[in-house]
């Protein structure tokens, strides 16, 4: 038990929640080795990898050439040796180049050496749209890496979750790409660095709100937003549930299924495309396990299926408020049949 | 002739203060000519001991090539590309080597990994295809084979760096075609060795071919071990038939790794005399009169002539090495024509530490229908959809 000052929560943003727990983890564990561009003495250009450098040196928390299957490439040589490397991607769209590394050797050393060789590497991809990023900086890629078995696809939408599912991810023996949603990096919430409250684990999703009328599924930087749509949909009436996911790969039937199954109705929301987004799957593992709870299809409320448009129309592109609304409202099936 | 010596104040911008001329890169700059001690006076100086372990193992790399060709042909190997003609490479890679090093090797090395010590019926799981990586790659220190190419080079540069950091003296032997210097992750594993000064040696095995593509297609470089000074480490060419120079190179560039003076670039010059797998057909893409004129180069042959001009190896020794490899080869025949014995459920066996849900399902799925198919009947599939 220490001070009770020290306990205190006060308020703190997502960006040092990680690096609190990268800074943990490496305190901990030497063997954790932060890497990639501008990560040392910038400390990331979120400012994320902030002081870590200083703290353990640059052997530990290396700028590294500019080369992203480089960094990648590279980390899965110091994983064989035993090392756990947490790899920053500096941009969603700047990972594509590691996308070799990561589909053919990342996800599936630990199969194709019969589990002698298992590769506990964490990739860090900072992404999603929302603060006005030009081209390249404001990509979902989710569905690309939900689609690649043998990777843990992980993404927090709150400070806790932050510090706790990074941490976790670092101590997986299992490869991690850890999303973070950078509109969230300066969304701030009471927390105690020193005592950080525990979290559920990978894999598991969590009800944020509860409700009966319908459920909203989603993650990352939607879950705000669903947040604030349940409030304004409580004007209308409508009570609603959200889950936030917190995990993609594995996915957390029960809890979601459990969800629907008392609610009757879903909507999922997320910023990614529609069309062979993540929606689509996890409306068609409901409507395959809930069929006969729902009362109306599963709808999907997704970014349009374009490139990520210019920062100055993205407000038109990014699900808000009023388009979950609109889906809640079409959720009354039975009316219009 | 370099950049530095021209005139550079006509054309360039005053550079700013921070620029600095690079000294001359002459240091790193491969000779023209490849390195070769068999048939020259540096084969005086060779250890005969040496020699002779090389030439045991050429034979019996030679016979190996040969078997797992055959079994291809007999349906017991997928597909095998062949090291016939490069066998020096793929022995002085292994011999290169401490126990404590690590080897990774490409689709073609297998041969590297058995002379390295792995047993051959392991070192063929992929090319078998019961399962991809048939070995501990602790056990021997040998990463698993890479298809996908040069991609493995990273990943040598990145455990050499780990080792290092640990403190450890280890060396990470990495191997790639002529081919692979084209893709981006040889660039990349080169660079980050040379700014880690990380304790790695690139072997580049130009066989003269990527499948059909010669080189003159593949790079405008004077060679690819020219590439190696853009990066500011040593290039250096050899004769890739010779065993001795391989195996010299090599342990020069190992040594240098190993006392903390960077990694270094060995491009050996050698051929590929069987197609570039079974499935192959070299016939479209090269005439008989140049393989037979590198037949003439061949490396049991050179290291045959040089030890029985020394007088180190007379007929009974031939022998005795042709019988060592004809028996090692009527073991892995045999070894090979045992069926392999495989569990479908190890399919979901290793996807993640734990398995997730999902794959708990999948795996029942599997159960019931394997199951069902042995008529034993599918009842309790567990894992139904929950
Ligand atoms: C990234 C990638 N692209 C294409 C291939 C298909 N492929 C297999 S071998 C090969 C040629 C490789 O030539 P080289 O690097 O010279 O090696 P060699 O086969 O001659 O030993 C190609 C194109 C591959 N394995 N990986």
């Amino acid at each position: 038990m220490s001070t009770a000052t020290a306990r205190q929560a006060k308020p703190a943003t997502m960006a040092q929640a990680l690096q609190r727990a990268m800074r943990d983890a490496m305190a901990e564990d030497p063997a954790v080795h932060v890497m990639g561009e501008d990560v040392g003495t910038l400390g990331g250009v979120f400012r994320v990898t902030d002081g870590l450098a200083k703290e353990f040196g640059e052997d530990r928390c290396t700028d590294t050439p500019l080369a992203e299957a480089g960094i990648l490439g590279t980390a899965v040589g110091m994983a064989m040796y035993g090392l756990r490397p947490v790899v920053e991607m500096q941009f969603d769209a700047f990972a594509y180049p590691a996308f070799e590394q990561l589909i053919s050797h990342v996800s599936r050393m630990r199969n194709r050496t019969r589990g002698a060789m298992p590769l506990p590497i964490t990739v860090r991809v900072p992404y999603g749209g929302g603060i006005g990023g030009v081209e390249h900086h404001s990509d979902s890629s989710e569905a690309y890496y939900m689609a690649t078995p043998g990777l843990h696809v992980v993404t927090p939408a709150t400070v806790e979750d932050a510090y706790g599912l990074l941490r976790e991810a670092i101590a997986s023996d299992d490869p991690v790409v850890f999303l973070e949603p950078k509109r969230l990096y300066w969304s701030k919430a009471d927390w105690s660095p020193d005592a950080p409250a525990a979290v559920a684990p990978i894999g598991r999703a969590v009800v944020r709100r509860t409700g009966r009328s319908a459920t909203l599924i989603t993650y990352g930087p939607s879950v705000p937003v669903c947040m604030e749509a349940a409030d304004a949909a409580e004007a209308e009436g409508w009570d609603l549930e959200v889950v936030d996911l917190r995990s993609l790969v594995p996915f957390d039937d029960e809890t979601v299924c459990a969800s629907v199954r008392r609610t009757g109705r879903a909507v999922v929301v997320h910023e990614s495309t529609g069309f062979g987004g993540p929606g689509g799957e996890i409306a068609a593992r409901v409507t395959e396990r809930c069929f006969h709870h729902l009362e109306a299809p599963v709808l999907r409320v997704a970014g349009f299926d374009i490139p990520y448009p210019p920062p100055m129309l993205e407000r038109h592109h990014l699900p808000g408020v009023d388009r979950v609304l609109d889906a809640v409202a079409r959720l009354q099936w039975e009316a219009e049949s | 002739m370099t950049v530095q010596e021209r005139p550079g104040a006509a054309y360039r911008p005053t550079p700013p203060p921070a620029w600095k001329p690079r000294t001359d890169p002459a240091p790193l700059l491969p000779d023209p000519e490849p390195y070769r001690v068999l048939g020259t006076d540096a084969a005086a100086g060779a250890d005969p001991e040496l020699l002779l372990r090389l030439y045991a193992e050429l034979v019996r790399g030679r016979r190996y090539n040969a078997q797992a060709t055959a079994l291809t042909k007999q349906g017991r190997l997928a597909v095998y590309p062949s090291s016939t003609g490069q066998e020096a490479c793929e022995v002085a890679a292994a011999l290169a080597l401490e126990q404590r090093d690590w080897l990774f090797p490409s689709y073609r090395d297998t041969l590297a990994a058995v002379a390295r010590g792995l047993d051959p019926v392991q070192a063929l799981t992929l090319l078998r295809g019961d399962w991809h990586t048939g070995y501990d790659p602790h056990e021997h220190r040998i990463a698993p084979l890479s298809t996908p190419l040069a991609t493995q080079l990273p990943h040598a540069v990145g455990l050499a760096h780990a080792a290092h950091l640990k403190g450890d003296d280890v060396v990470a032997l990495a191997m790639v075609g002529d081919g692979g210097t084209s893709e981006g992750d040889f660039h990349e594993a080169l660079n980050f060795a040379a700014v880690w000064r990380a304790p790695v040696v690139f072997l580049v095995q130009n066989n003269g071919f990527a499948i059909s593509v010669p080189l003159s297609k593949q790079t405008a470089a004077p060679s690819l071990a020219h590439k190696a000074v853009g990066y500011g480490m040593p290039g250096r060419l050899v004769d890739g038939n010779d065993a001795a120079a391989v195996h010299e190179v090599l342990g020069e560039a190992v040594a240098r790794a190993r006392r903390g003076g960077g990694p270094t670039l060995v491009e050996a010059i050698t051929y590929r005399i069987d197609a570039h797998t079974n499935a192959d057909d070299a016939t479209r893409y090269r005439g008989d009169s140049e393989v037979e004129a590198w037949r003439e180069h061949d490396p049991i042959r050179l290291l045959e002539t040089e030890l029985t001009g020394r007088g180190l190896l007379d007929e009974d020794a031939v022998r005795a090495a042709a019988e060592a490899a004809e028996a090692m080869a009527a073991r892995l025949r045999e070894r090979m024509n045992a069926d392999p014995v495989l569990n479908p459920m190890d399919l979901f066996e290793h996807v993640y530490a734990e398995q997730t849900g999902q794959l708990r399902e999948q795996a029942a799925q599997l159960r019931a229908e394997l199951d069902a198919e042995s008529g034993e009947g599918a009842h309790g599939a567990e894992g139904d959809a929950r």
